[in-house]
């Protein structure tokens, strides 16, 4: 319960970003501010100080003022992190949520008709699956995105910008599919002999019926129980990379973006690499809890598959 | 369709397991008849091949390795080789088969009532609304108190009697000829077990519909069948009229099951006669008569298997009777059926 309470005040401060930004910090959070500066307590304070050391060479941008503008500080582009940290999180949970539900979906299709119709098709999905799953999945995600995101991707009429959020959502979709199609396959295989699947093959009922009215429903418990853990998976995919700056593209934030926005940054202002960071650490932990406790409430006994 | 052709006619029916090394034959030469109306008892241990006869004759055996031939003549028609397809619109509809546990034998998902909806509207285009009627009123026949509410309950919900009672009201939802019942008393406890054969017997005179009973339960085969065929390790035993085949034995497998009943009257005895030993598995079976090995009278002539012959009334697969050793009648305390 508690994890789904964190879970949706993350959700609702990030869609709160814009607000935050325009109407409690006064910035754009998306545009360079190295010359500006900021009242705070009636004092004018530059954006970019003067560092620490003992000649007071070159700037370092101002550090957290727990308070209205610049909370956590400003970036190396003097942009507020903590404006950037809310508009990130709406990046990074939208494609954690969607890559996971698109997974879902497609391991879903993929794990029933291979559990289900077995035989020559299973052979070859699973050989596919096989396949995806020999390769690692960060080096298959990173491969990826970087053919992606350098020309963006043209699939006939269609063409998907390297900067739109469709591109890493698919990327992250697709290579966690052998993780979870897994998972449904087996489920389906052993619901495939079940008693009642053979009463109703029994009472002629067709097998597409079957598979809508038998299997579908019972899988259901597996696959809702494996959605967080995917969430959780997408969420860390993304953020590795956007830090490796293949997934969302700047001068969009995502928890990735900014913590290596702050890499730089870690000995003089480590809030700014600190903060996604933590964020990134609560949702997942969140995702954790709520899967495992869904697990339990749903009585999933399937052995998963570890990840590496 | 002929009037004296039987309902069902399984001619040398054989499911084998082709392996890589070697085919197992799970079932072996099975033959039989059962007409409408009537109640066939198809008797043996677990393995025996009860089962997976069953599952032949409805062509659901469809695992990969799986080889079915023979004949099994439904009505005239061969259903042996048939596509799913056409047997879609057999199963249910001209044969329904009822399971051993009616625990697992509905969706856990979906209410009874729903599923037996479906189970009609599988086979006939009409709407929820009459479908859900139609499923109230069976199980009303079928004896379940209150059935509109029984109905809107899942599976888990009732109790094993019920479950049973709504399982073979979906068998029935589409009025098949023959309905084929695996161990359909197995799970339940003794008082529903004997509500449940009641409504078994019932069924031939309220629908006419002929019904295949496997169990492994001699009594209950005493108790509700016409004709009996006694498996063992997938071969044909004995089969004949159950009266028959209670009062005169000719296989020492049948006798020795009829024996394993304790006694109603007369003495208790010390010790409940038992088959020694196990079944054969199906790919250990001996190379002459399969029930060799544990049989009291096993001799010389036992090593190449037994063909099935006449005698009296029955047919048995045992070497006793020609050489003139036929088994002596049973001695019962006079409740032989």
């Amino acid at each position: 319960m508690a994890s789904l309470a964190l879970l949706a005040c993350m959700a609702t401060a990030s869609l709160c970003a814009p607000f935050y930004a325009r109407d409690i910090a006064h910035t754009d959070p998306f545009r360079s501010n190295v010359a500006g500066s900021f009242t705070l307590d009636g004092q004018q304070i530059d954006i970019m100080q003067p560092d620490d050391n003992p000649l007071h060479l070159g700037l370092s941008p101002v550090g957290p003022t727990w308070r209205a503008p610049f909370f956590l500080g400003a970036d190396s582009q003097g942009r507020d992190v903590a404006a950037r940290l809310l508009y990130g999180g709406r990046n990074s949970l939208l494609i954690a949520f969607f890559a996971a539900a698109l997974c879902m979906i497609l391991s879903a299709t993929v794990g029933i008709f291979a559990g289900f119709f077995g035989g020559v098709l299973d052979m070859v999905l699973s050989r596919i699956m096989d396949i995806m799953w020999a390769v690692p999945v960060y080096l298959f995600a990173i491969s990826l995105s970087i053919v992606t995101i350098a020309q963006g991707l043209k699939i006939g009429p269609f063409t998907i910008a390297s900067d739109n959020l469709l591109l890493p959502i698919f990327i992250i979709a697709l290579v966690y599919i052998p993780y979870a199609a897994r998972v449904v396959r087996g489920r389906v295989m052993t619901l495939r002999n079940a008693e009642f699947v053979l009463a109703a093959r029994s009472l002629g009922v067709p097998r597409f019926r079957i598979l809508m009215v038998d299997i579908l429903p019972n899988v259901t418990g597996s696959l809702v129980a494996l959605a967080p853990l995917l969430t959780a998976l997408a969420l860390l995919t993304e953020s590795a990379l956007s830090f490796l700056s293949i997934g969302v593209q700047a001068p969009a934030a995502s928890w990735g973006t900014i913590i290596q926005d702050g890499e730089g940054l870690i000995y003089t202002r480590p809030m700014v690499a600190m903060a996604p960071g933590l964020a990134i650490v609560l949702v997942v932990l969140a995702l954790n809890v709520l899967g495992d406790t869904l697990r339990d409430a749903l009585d999933v006994r399937d052995s998963r598959r570890e990840n590496g | 369709m002929d009037a004296d052709m039987p309902l069902l006619d399984v001619r040398d029916l054989r499911v084998t397991l082709t392996g890589s090394e070697k085919d197992i034959t799970l079932v072996d030469s099975v033959s039989f008849t059962a007409g409408a109306g009537e109640i066939l008892g198809l008797v043996g241990e677990s393995g025996s091949g009860k089962s997976v006869t069953a599952l032949a004759i409805m062509g659901l055996l469809d695992m990969p390795g799986l080889v079915v031939s023979g004949s099994v003549r439904f009505r005239g028609r061969e259903l042996v080789g048939l596509s799913q397809r056409a047997l879609r619109h057999v199963r249910g509809r001209e044969i329904a088969m009822i399971f051993q546990d009616p625990m697992t034998a509905f969706t856990p998902v979906y209410t009874i009532g729903w599923q037996i909806d479906e189970a009609i509207r599988a086979h006939e285009k009409i709407s929820r609304r009459d479908a859900r009627t139609r499923t109230v009123k069976l199980l009303n026949e079928m004896g379940v108190p209150d059935p509109e509410r029984t109905a809107n309950r899942y599976p888990h919900q009732l109790s094993g009697g019920l479950r049973q009672r709504a399982m073979i009201a979906m068998a029935l939802s589409c009025n098949p000829a023959l309905l084929i019942a695996d161990e359909p008393t197995t799970a339940l406890d003794v008082t529903v077990q004997a509500q449940i054969l009641d409504l078994l017997r019932g069924l031939r005179h309220d629908y006419g519909s002929g019904v295949l009973l496997i169990t492994h339960d001699m009594g209950v085969v005493a108790e509700t069948c016409d004709d009996v065929l006694v498996l063992y390790s997938g071969r044909m035993a004995e089969t004949g009229p159950a009266a028959a085949l209670f009062a005169r034995p000719a296989h020492p497998y049948t006798t020795a099951l009829l024996d394993s009943i304790p006694p109603l009257t007369g003495p208790r005895p010390a010790r409940l006669p038992s088959i020694a030993g196990v079944p054969p598995s199906p790919a250990a079976r001996p190379s002459g008569c399969a029930f060799a090995p544990r049989c009291h009278y096993a001799h010389a002539s036992c090593t190449t298997k037994p063909p099935l012959i006449v005698w009296e009334e029955q047919e048995v697969a045992c070497v006793l009777p020609t050489e003139g050793h036929a088994l002596p009648p049973r001695i019962t305390a006079g409740e032989t059926p």
